[in-house]
């Protein structure tokens, strides 16, 4: 399975890539949620997987009696999730400010801060 | 300060005055208690830990050639501040230039005496840094800024070159103290790394002493007050790249190298200056290069080497500075009282200043070389050590003689005529100077005029150690004398007052006519310095246009593209890839369930990237998020898959809020959203990112982290869910961490929208403005 996630992995880093290069930033936004969602999965698998067995200690027991998954990435990965949609709501957000600001979505037209030589 | 400085006229330049000439005149009392000691030969090193973690010491060393330095730098300093207080006292700035002054004397004081190399750059760098302001001073003329800049730019770009070097030669000596490396002469000459060093130090020292080619920036720098002209393009801090030449002689010095590189440069330098010095009318550029021959002659005869030419080195460095700060300050006199440098209408000064003109008149009849004058020695003995050298004999007292003609005709232009004949017109009516202007070109010409009639003081305080320093040896007998015998060094002299009378006399067609030589001549360097700062100025903004283009695109292009590159090339060159796949071992076990999982996340992936419509890249995006929920789930991370179900519901919630918000958004791009390049580096990425994680996950995984967590969970922090633990326990502060980045975000998502409020609000205000 770890084969087939890589593979995978590299399908939606490419995807996402593919989407934050676009003009328009909406879909630079989908781009983003891809990469976060592919990032956390490369966190998770190189903690290796283990099915059926999450990390708890039984009732009774100081420590797990058998070998369960691997604790420290899912710790990560959760971190990183919350962290990834805070940074999604402010893009989102910034999207949409922007737009009523400047009235389109392509990158290349919001430059309001830099704008072109021949404009000046 | 400005306005104070305006209602209240300053007597003498105030507080800033008297303290700005009792600074230097206290250095210059206090060092001269070690004059004995030094001329005896003696070394004095002292020494504080400064960084001793980088082996840099606030280190002193006090020989003959520091000391004579040093007596220059604090003696001149106190005359020209003094001189100042006249000068500039009523100028409004003049605290300001005050400070940069002492800042310039205190850096040059400590780069000669410095003996750690690391401080000896920090000092130089301040020098160049105070040279910087003192240019400028005057900031509000455009040719003022101009000559500070390209100072600035030439001898800083130059003290880059230097530190290399000394990092170099610190490195082959093993030792940053000038003390040790000074002894290590022959290990340095041996070593691969010598012709390396001797190229950054010399770029060093020549943009420092504006030896040719880099030679243009230092008349330029006359734009500055005429104190400074005197003090920093005279006296001292141009002659630091001599300075740093004859220190570094024992060193680096008695190669062919060394030899050639300072011969060739010197005597270029010094012959090419005094044919410039002549074409000028300007008084003040008629001396600023005759300084520059005389840094020439300098260098030319720190290359020479001999005894002889070490001797005459040090004798024509102490003559050089006494006459030319006189000169200098003598002509800021003149320009001071009438208004003008200009020399074709200066006539006849001297019954109108007769102080200046005789201060001026001691220092030029020492410039021209004559008896009984210290400048008469200087000039026997540069003859004599040409005279006596063994290699490029005729090149050396050649380019010396050639200097000493031009220099008598310049003594002539900038003295005799202006002072004498009849009384021209000047801008201002003249008259004599107040006391402390006068009577600082009076003390240098007195003494350029007893050093010359009592020669043993000069030698026994500051030529003998001087020269043990330089040439490295602190047993030759150093001897001069003012007249010993008729030799061909002292007909050589009067064939040069023949040469230079008649050359005087014809001074002004001969101005002419170089003026016309020189404005033919198609090859000048001050313009051709513009023609490189602008050709580096279209280089940057070549640059800017091309990395800094504006669109973000294009920035991202660049990151992903160096990602990928950098990515694949540390892959390939760590053979990374060198790992065995078992595919049948991958494919064993794998259900229907993982079959579906993976199919669907690829699919949404492939659906998001490549739709047009906004709708099936919103429900793929979707099916991506659960998909990855449940691959949490599967591989028994139930907490991991609840938070990613949680925030994938409120991505779809957010994202279609905002589409109701924004109803006309369309995410299609055109009729043709192909870009190629853009997915090659995507493919690129996404290759890359797969085998970086083929890789790791080929390797032994290390478990200690979650074997402690494993083993403390429960008994340390009474949790039964390690996940949990580790997140509000073990790992709390990171998870706060993560609540303050929500926090964050919200409040500014919040304030960006709040914002839209104010601009709606705001805008009808500014269409009526």
């Amino acid at each position: 399975m770890e084969l087939l996630i890589s593979i995978m992995v590299g399908v939606m880093f490419a995807t996402g890539t593919y989407l934050m290069l676009a003009r328009n930033v909406l879909r630079f936004i989908f781009g983003l949620i891809l990469i976060s969602n592919a990032a956390n999965l490369v966190i998770f698998v190189a903690g290796r997987l283990t099915a059926e067995s999450p990390p708890l200690i039984p009732d009774g027991a100081d420590f797990p009696a058998e070998v369960v998954a691997n604790a420290l990435p899912q710790a990560l990965v959760l971190t990183a999730i919350v962290i990834g949609f805070g940074l999604f709501a402010f893009a989102l957000t910034l999207v949409y400010r922007g737009y009523q600001s400047m009235g389109t979505l392509m990158s290349d037209q919001m430059r309001l801060a830099e704008p072109r030589e021949e404009d000046q | 300060m400005a306005e104070a400085a305006g209602s209240v006229p300053r007597v003498a330049g105030g507080p800033a005055g008297w303290i700005s000439v009792l600074i230097p005149a206290a250095i210059f009392a206090y060092l001269v208690q070690f004059v004995p000691r030094v001329g005896s030969g003696e070394v004095i090193l002292w020494a504080y830990d400064w960084v001793p973690a980088l082996g840099i010491r606030l280190s002193i060393l006090l020989d003959g050639l520091s000391l004579t330095f040093a007596l220059l730098i604090s003696g001149i300093g106190a005359l020209v501040t003094l001189y100042s207080t006249r000068y500039l006292g009523n100028h409004p700035e003049y605290p300001r230039f005050v400070l940069y002054l002492l800042a310039f004397m205190a850096g040059m004081l400590g780069l000669v005496l410095a003996d750690n190399l690391i401080a000896l750059f920090v000092f130089w760098e301040i020098t160049t840094i105070s040279s910087y302001l003192l240019i400028g001073f005057n900031s509000d003329e455009e040719k003022s800024r101009r000559s500070a800049l390209q100072a600035l730019l030439l001898t800083g770009t130059g003290g880059l070159a230097l530190l290399a070097g000394m990092i170099m030669l610190g490195n082959v000596a093993g030792s940053f103290e000038l003390s040790v490396i000074l002894t290590q002469g022959d290990l340095i000459r041996a070593h691969p790394l010598y012709v390396p060093i001797v190229i950054l130090f010399l770029a060093g020292a020549f943009t420092k002493s504006a030896q040719f080619p880099f030679h243009f920036w230092l008349p330029n720098a006359m734009a500055a007050p005429t104190p400074v002209s005197a003090y920093l393009h005279s006296a001292t801090m141009v002659k630091a790249g001599v300075f740093l030449m004859a220190r570094m002689n024992p060193a680096l010095g008695s190669t062919d190298l060394w030899f050639w590189a300072l011969v060739i440069a010197g005597g270029f330098t010094t012959v090419f200056a005094s044919i410039l010095a002549i074409r000028q009318t300007d008084i003040k550029q008629v001396l600023a290069y005759t300084t520059l021959m005389a840094l020439g002659a300098l260098t030319l005869f720190i290359g020479a080497g001999t005894a002889d030419a070490i001797k005459a080195m040090m004798l024509f460095l102490v003559v050089h500075s006494l006459y030319k700060a006189a000169l200098f300050l003598m002509i800021g006199i003149v320009d001071h009282e009438t208004g003008t440098r200009e020399a074709p209408i200066l006539r006849g000064l001297g019954r109108k200043m007769p102080i200046t003109f005789l201060g001026g008149a001691l220092a030029a009849i020492s410039m021209a070389g004559i008896p009984p004058f210290f400048g008469f020695i200087g000039k026997e003995f540069l003859y004599k050590a040409g005279l006596e050298m063994e290699v490029a004999m005729i090149w050396i007292t050649g380019t010396i003689f050639a200097a000493s003609v031009l220099m008598f005709a310049a003594a002539g232009i900038a003295v005799l005529r202006p002072f004498t004949g009849p009384l021209a017109e000047t801008p201002k009516p003249p008259h004599e100077g107040p006391w402390p202007m006068w009577i600082c070109p009076l003390i240098l010409g007195v003494l350029s005029l007893g050093f010359g009639l009592f020669p043993d003081y000069a030698e026994t305080w500051l030529i003998a150690p001087g020269t043990w320093a330089v040439y490295g040896d602190y047993s030759y007998e150093v001897d001069i004398y003012l007249f010993e015998e008729v030799n061909a060094a002292f007909i050589l002299s009067l064939i040069t007052f023949a040469v230079g009378a008649f050359v005087y006399a014809f001074h002004r067609p001969l101005r002419d006519w170089l003026g016309r030589v020189f404005a033919a001549n198609p090859i000048k360097f001050d313009p051709g310095w513009d023609q490189v700062l602008d050709g580096l100025k279209a280089l940057a903004h070549w640059q800017t246009r091309h990395l800094q283009s504006g669109v973000l695109q294009r920035y991202l292009f660049t990151i992903f593209a160096t990602l990928g590159v950098l990515a694949a090339f540390t892959i390939w060159s760590r053979e990374a890839l060198a790992f065995q796949l078992d595919l049948a071992e991958e494919l064993d076990g794998l259900l229907f369930k993982h079959w579906a999982v993976l199919l669907f996340i690829t699919a949404g992936a492939l659906l998001t990237a490549l739709t047009s419509s906004r709708m099936t890249a919103i429900a793929s995006l979707g099916v991506v998020g659960i998909g990855v929920a449940l691959i949490f789930i599967m591989f028994s991370a139930p907490d991991v898959a609840i938070t990613q179900l949680l925030v994938e519901t409120l991505v779809v919630v957010l994202v279609a809020v905002a589409m109701l918000k924004l109803p006309h958004l369309e995410i299609r791009e055109g009729h043709r959203d192909w870009r190629p390049w853009h997915a090659a580096v995507s493919v690129l990425v996404g290759v890359v990112s797969t085998l970086i994680l083929i890789a790791v996950l080929q390797g032994d995984i290390d478990r200690r982290l979650t074997d402690y967590f494993e083993m403390a969970s429960w008994p340390e922090a009474y949790g039964r869910n390690i996940v949990n633990v580790i997140l509000v326990d073990f790992r709390a502060l990171d998870t706060f961490g993560e609540i303050a980045v929500v926090v964050i975000a919200a409040l500014a998502a919040y304030a960006l929208l709040r914002g839209t409020h104010y601009a709606r609000r705001k805008a009808p205000e500014e269409d009526e403005a």
